[in-house]
């Protein structure tokens, strides 16, 4: 990328080190040079919002680990202990436990931008998979920090989803013993999730830097997912897009701080106020909102087809709807990558959407009577959606015509 | 003009970000088959809340004269009693308090010595298995957290307006509604065919309505002195459960005021930021079309 570099090494110093380990060139290119298509909109700035996300969430974890204690014997009061007695704890706590849910909304809003707006299509097939699995890591971090305090949630989250293992034909009891380090959730289990949960963040943030590297390559996508033509389609990202990004980044706050502040606990679950007791189930085992609408797939399946009983198929499922993200660039193969210009889309994409956000709420529904049967008409359209419609619409829609270029769109909307 | 598009998108974005939180509630517990539980008028509820001192000395005075005898409240400690924020005793009279408790120490003489600030409440029982033989095989549960280890169900879309008025109180309203929801007898309003355990009493809010605990309380059970002004409270199961459910949040949340208070000027700094931030943003951008 070095022909968007203007760097000219100010004196020797710089220099002796530019010409040893470029590290200021690289810097200059692509924290502040880096051509940015200029009509990016405001869904563009999560891609910051949740590197600040992760920057908070290791911030607070680590000080968090300086006071907590991984004992089953210990680790509920532990964690009261850092809300009562440590300095600025109950905020650090607060951030943290709160950070996580404000992770998956920037998360799934990031998800959907590229999802609406056709990012994930050639030459960016890699900057999406490597999003995805940023995703999947980050779900499992956050599932294994949900059972660090120790609360009757967090030990029964834990047994129903450590389940799915033993689905595996097979292997899957030995496996989920070796997740577990025994029969069932217990002393072994908390401290290995605790060390995974400390070291996973770092691996997010290693994928996070490939991610943007392999951004950095074909560069932004944009609102109408014409390519860069010319220089004067961008505009470069610092100041431009470090001072979007950063206001983005303090309105993101807003509803942060407030829940923080003011209702820190009503994202949890009351139960997880009651230290784990393996002798008591609780009424609802309920997991994180974030991970519901996979929950609602989990669940949904709840018959056998021919060899495959309705455990199994649940798992099945489940790491179905994560394939099909991971397979998504070769199943829409429409040249045209913003849903703005593709009429037919659009609806099936604000369905999906719909549909996206019943999954959640139906996971948090006991499974019966109408949930059951919506919950299966709601996993049918996700897999649907991916199967069917996006492979058709992309050999039958006609789109609308498309700009020539950025500057012509964004002259044409100045101009309407 | 273009200022007010993007004005116009943030807001749109703020507003999906508030939906996508608020869609997806996971709240479900307590009061699975009881009667609504009725929402209290709570001084430390909202952004502007505190805790009432009176209510909170009175509500330690129903803790420590009835409920003490079998709950325990093992994270406090008895400086917590004079700290800010809380039922504001004087250092004092929270030394005189806590020498006035026997507490185990192995290395005391005997194995046991007066309390001082610095000790955990004494908990009742020696452990759970003793705690269950004295009460009929029930665990009367740990005060310390139980009020945030409690909540009410509300029905959509009640709780969708949840997040935006920061309701945090279901775990008081519920322990309020659990103390005057004791029948003599099964009422009618019982599920049918419910037949009452021996040992056992009729609770319209008890998941199960079934309950261990007997009524703990009864119309002038705790003495409350008239305050300095010569105001006086009534003294009655009303008003001792509100008294120790404000107290029992207090136990649950020592520092809510401080966080509170916190919050407050946090949030008006990210306002005004926010503000200055977009005027920052507008005027850099001003030259660019897109």
């Amino acid at each position: 990328m070095s022909e968007h570099s203007t760097y000219t090494p100010g004196n020797s110093v710089e220099k002796w080190l530019d010409d040893r380990l470029p590290v200021v060139r690289f810097a200059k290119e692509h924290l502040m040079d880096f051509p940015t298509p200029k009509n990016l909109n405001y869904w563009w700035t999560f891609g910051a919002i949740l590197v600040m996300c992760l920057g908070i969430q290791i911030v607070t974890g680590i000080i968090l680990a300086m006071h907590y204690t991984p004992n089953v014997a210990m680790a509920f009061d532990s964690v009261e202990h850092i809300r009562r007695d440590v300095n600025g704890g109950r905020i650090i706590q607060a951030v943290h436990a709160v950070g996580a849910s404000m992770f998956f909304v920037a998360l799934y809003i990031h998800m959907f931008r590229g999802l609406y707006y056709g990012s994930y299509k050639a030459p960016r097939e890699i900057i999406w998979i490597l999003g995805v699995l940023i995703f999947i890591l980050t779900v499992a971090t956050a599932f294994m920090g949900y059972i660090l305090p120790w609360g009757q949630m967090s030990f029964w989250g834990a047994t129903v989803i450590s389940n799915i293992f033993s689905a595996i034909p097979v292997v899957g009891e030995n496996i989920k013993q070796l997740v577990l380090g025994g029969f069932a959730v217990g002393n072994p289990t908390l401290n290995r999730f605790f060390s995974l949960h400390y070291l996973l963040p770092f691996v997010i943030a290693a994928i996070v830097g490939l991610h943007i590297w392999a951004l950095h390559v074909p560069g932004n996508n944009n609102p109408i997912g014409v390519e860069v033509k010319e220089s004067r389609d961008t505009v470069a990202f610092h100041p431009y897009y470090t001072m979007k990004d950063l206001f983005a980044m303090v309105v993101f706050m807003i509803p942060f701080a407030w829940f923080v502040f003011f209702a820190p606990d009503i994202l949890g679950h009351p139960d997880n106020y009651i230290m784990a007791n393996s002798q008591v189930t609780p009424a609802h085992i309920v997991p994180e909102w974030y991970l519901l609408p996979f929950y609602t797939i989990l669940r949904a399946i709840d018959f056998n087809v021919l060899f495959i009983d309705s455990k199994l198929g649940g798992v099945i499922a489940m790491g179905g709807a994560l394939v099909m993200l991971l397979i998504l660039p070769w199943l829409d193969t429409s040249k045209v990558r913003s849903g703005t210009f593709r009429p037919m889309f659009k609806w099936f994409y604000w369905l999906f959407a719909i549909n996206f956000v019943a999954l959640t709420y139906l996971g948090a529904q006991p499974a019966e009577g109408i949930y059951t049967v919506l919950a299966k008409v709601c996993t049918a359209y996700y897999f649907i959606y991916f199967l069917v419609v996006l492979p058709v619409l992309s050999r039958i829609e006609t789109p609308k015509p498309l700009p020539t270029s950025i500057s012509e769109s964004v002259l044409g909307k100045a101009h309407a | 003009m273009i200022g007010a598009i993007d004005m116009f998108k943030t807001k749109f974005i703020i507003a999906a970000v508030a939906a996508m939180v608020g869609l997806t509630s996971v709240s479900a517990q307590a009061a699975e088959a009881g009667a609504p539980i009725e929402r209290q008028n709570w001084s430390f509820a909202g952004i502007f809340g505190t805790y009432d001192e009176n209510q909170l000395q009175r509500g330690f005075q129903v803790f420590r004269e009835v409920c003490a005898s079998c709950h325990g409240a093992s994270l406090i400690a008895f400086r917590n009693l004079s700290e800010p924020g809380g039922p504001g005793f004087s250092e004092e009279q929270v030394k005189a308090l806590a020498a006035e408790y026997e507490v185990e120490d192995p290395t005391a003489e005997g194995g046991r010595r007066p309390g001082i600030p610095a000790d955990r409440w004494p908990s009742p029982f020696a452990n759970d298995q003793e705690a269950r033989d004295a009460n009929g095989g029930s665990l009367p549960p740990d005060f310390s957290v139980l009020a945030k280890a409690r909540g009410v169900t509300d029905p959509f879309p009640t709780w969708v307006f949840n997040y935006f008025t920061g309701y945090q109180e279901g775990g008081a309203d519920y322990i309020h509604a659990l103390l005057n929801g004791y029948h003599d007898e099964v009422p009618e309003t019982a599920p049918e065919g419910f037949e009452l355990a021996e040992g056992k009493y009729y609770n319209d809010y008890f998941p199960g309505h079934a309950i261990g605990m007997a009524p703990p309380l009864s119309d002038g059970l705790v003495t409350y002195e008239p305050g300095e002004d010569g105001v006086t409270v009534p003294e009655t199961v009303e008003q001792y459960s509100t008294d120790v459910a404000a107290f029992m949040m207090w136990m649950a949340e020592p520092h809510l005021v401080s966080r509170k208070q916190t919050g407050f000027v946090v949030l008006l700094f990210l306002v005004l930021f926010a503000g200055l931030m977009y005027a920052t943003k507008r005027k850099l951008w001003a030259g660019i079309e897109h």
